[in-house]
């Protein structure tokens, strides 16, 4: 086990997801304790101190993003667990909704009840198939044992919450794409200010956080924010769910505490690299985070300020681990095609720098590319930096930048020789 | 439409009274769900159902990759050919679906069984390469699981 774990400690069997089995784990006693003996501003209050940081990539204080919300405004506040899961190598998110679907909703309750929300929403992708259905579950179970509705435990505090499922958009995984997604229009991103927790859903203060970063609200009013701080780093308090892909000889998911060193997670944890390959590569936090080199995990610990530190960053927790062998041309063609597809088109430079990019990767692979054609997709990405409404187009530019820079020589030889130094392989190792 | 009228007031009433724009979403998958796809007459039935502009719910068609406005196969099959699946061999198995199917991706079988499309990033990275058949994912596939499967698929 890479540390100690907070969320995932307990057996997985048929019926861990259901509400008896999650009661018998003490599951909603921490929403009792909350309702019966703490204020909503103690609750908040204990959501900051504990330093919990966002999950969902951007790593966003949670507690600074409620402490927005004023309580005494008058107006309805809303409260979204983003399970928008897309991020290509992420698939921590459905852990929980699969195995845990409570103490999502457990947690969301809690925060409903610190933020003052009536109706709380998961926005959930709409591919997700048995997530929806264990979480649809669970929010049925609640409801008929009082968990939800007009009083929750019995209690003068009424909650709703509804399940919104998406429907094949990676930009709804956006917080305010999401919001215009809920809002039953295309999931187009919208200008910041006014910030969502100022003016989100239907103009309302809305908070938006992702479903791992909402699961660890119960921990945190159960334990107390001082428990929660012990786990992980100063900097990085609590545990990162990390879903590992490639080429894994473990792939899966894992709970990992904060500080723990990079290397052994890879090569111990998980197996090392599929068919005892030398480590190429690794995306450690989903494609939209920059690559590291084998070389360059060794001294690394998996937490923000170390990831940082090396150009990086711990993402949404989608790693992914490329063996020696890998055509990293081939390899970002992929990721091209992908962000060209999921661009909204709100936004001109990345409409347009999207298909670009595509285009002369396209090309390169072909073997019909320009001498050019590597500082063009330099300049494309500089172009899209911080001039699009949301951060997809950063983010391409990233992913983009990240290969490029340590892996140059493939391109160019890609280039001048018109084929992949590598066969163009992508799968190293065949399935029998 | 109109038969699914009493299921969307239910739905209604589970979200705030001002939320009618936000029922587009499930009421159009609901509707694709029943007929297969969303056809014109259902996107009048449900503007005037919804006080919707009419337009809103075209945005909404032609935006989301999961919503169609045309039938397809009785049986979706959808590759993903995202980064862990295509490390994993998905194109490999693509390319097996396609040869044996006699159809490329974005086609469907001349008797209109099946649509075989490609996909991308579905969530289902550690047990890549993932095959969705309708809402099914199909997970750790190799071509011996797609040829048992495709056998089963009337």
């Amino acid at each position: 086990m890479p540390g100690r774990a907070l969320l995932t400690g307990f057996d997985v069997t048929a019926t861990s997801h259901l509400l008896a089995d999650y009661r018998a784990r003490g599951g909603y006693a921490t929403l009792e304790k909350a309702l019966s003996s703490m204020t909503p501003q103690q609750i908040g209050a204990e959501v900051t101190a504990s330093g919990l940081l966002g999950h969902g990539g951007a790593a966003f204080a949670v507690g600074r993003k409620w402490g927005v919300i004023r309580l005494n405004d008058g107006q309805p506040h809303y409260l979204c667990a983003n399970a928008d899961e897309g991020e290509p190598g992420t698939f921590k998110d459905r852990w929980i909704l699969e195995h845990a679907p409570h103490l999502l909703l457990e947690s969301m309750l809690i925060a409903a009840y610190a933020l003052q929300v009536r109706h709380a929403f998961v926005y959930i992708r709409g591919e997700f198939d048995l997530p929806y259905r264990r979480l649809q579950g669970a929010v049925d179970e609640a409801y008929a044992a009082g968990l939800l509705g007009e009083r929750v435990l019995d209690r003068d505090f009424a909650c709703d919450i509804i399940v919104y499922r998406g429907a094949g958009s990676y930009v709804c995984g956006e917080a305010s794409g999401l919001i215009t997604s809920i809002e039953g229009k295309r999931g187009y991103p919208r200008n910041r200010p006014p910030r969502l927790t100022v003016r989100g859903l239907y103009q309302k203060p809305t908070v938006i956080n992702n479903v791992e970063s909402l699961a660890n609200i119960t921990g945190i009013i159960r334990d107390g924010a001082e428990a929660f701080r012990k786990v992980g780093t100063a900097k990085s308090p609590g545990t990162q769910l990390i879903s590992i892909s490639g080429h894994i000889a473990k792939p899966g998911v894992y709970e990992v505490e904060f500080g723990y060193p990079f290397a052994k997670f890879i090569y111990e944890d998980c197996g090392g690299v599929l068919g005892g390959r030398a480590l190429k590569a690794v995306i450690p936090g989903g494609i939209s985070t920059k690559a590291l080199t084998g070389a360059e995990i060794e001294p690394l610990k998996l937490d923000h300020a170390s990831l940082a530190a090396a150009g990086s960053s711990i993402g949404s927790g989608g790693m992914i681990v490329i063996a020696e062998g890998t055509c990293m041309v081939r390899l970002l063609q992929v990721l091209l095609r992908f962000y060209h597809h999921e661009s909204c088109g709100q936004c001109t430079p990345c409409r347009e720098g999207m298909g670009w990019m595509h285009r002369i990767i396209d090309r390169i692979v072909a073997g019909e590319g320009r001498p050019d054609d590597i500082g063009l997709l330099y300049e494309i990405s500089r172009a899209n930096d911080g001039t699009t409404i949301c951060g997809m187009g950063d983010a391409a530019g990233y992913a983009t930048v990240g290969i490029l820079d340590k892996f140059r020589d493939e391109f160019e030889y890609y280039i001048e020789h018109k084929r992949s130094r590598l066969g163009g392989v992508l799968e190293v190792a065949t399935h029998a | 439409m109109k038969h699914l009228i009493p299921e969307f007031d239910r739905l209604r009433q589970r979200f705030p009274d001002t939320f009618a724009s936000s029922l587009v979403l499930p009421c159009v998958r609901r509707i694709q769900e029943d007929r297969g796809y969303v056809a014109d007459a259902d996107i009048d039935e449900l503007a005037a159902y919804l006080g919707v502009p009419r337009v809103q719910i075209e945005e909404v068609l032609s935006y989301y990759t999961m919503f169609r406005r045309k039938p397809i196969g009785r049986w979706h099959l959808q590759m993903c050919r995202n980064i862990s699946c295509s490390m994993r061999g998905s194109e490999r198995l693509l390319a097996h679906l396609e040869r044996t199917l006699g159809i490329a991706a974005g086609e469907t079988t001349a008797d209109g069984r099946i649509t075989l499309s490609t996909v991308e990033c579905l969530g289902s990275c550690g047990t890549a390469p993932v095959l969705v058949v309708n809402e099914t994912y199909h997970e750790n596939m190799d071509a011996a699981r797609i040829d048992a499967l495709l056998k089963e698929l009337d």
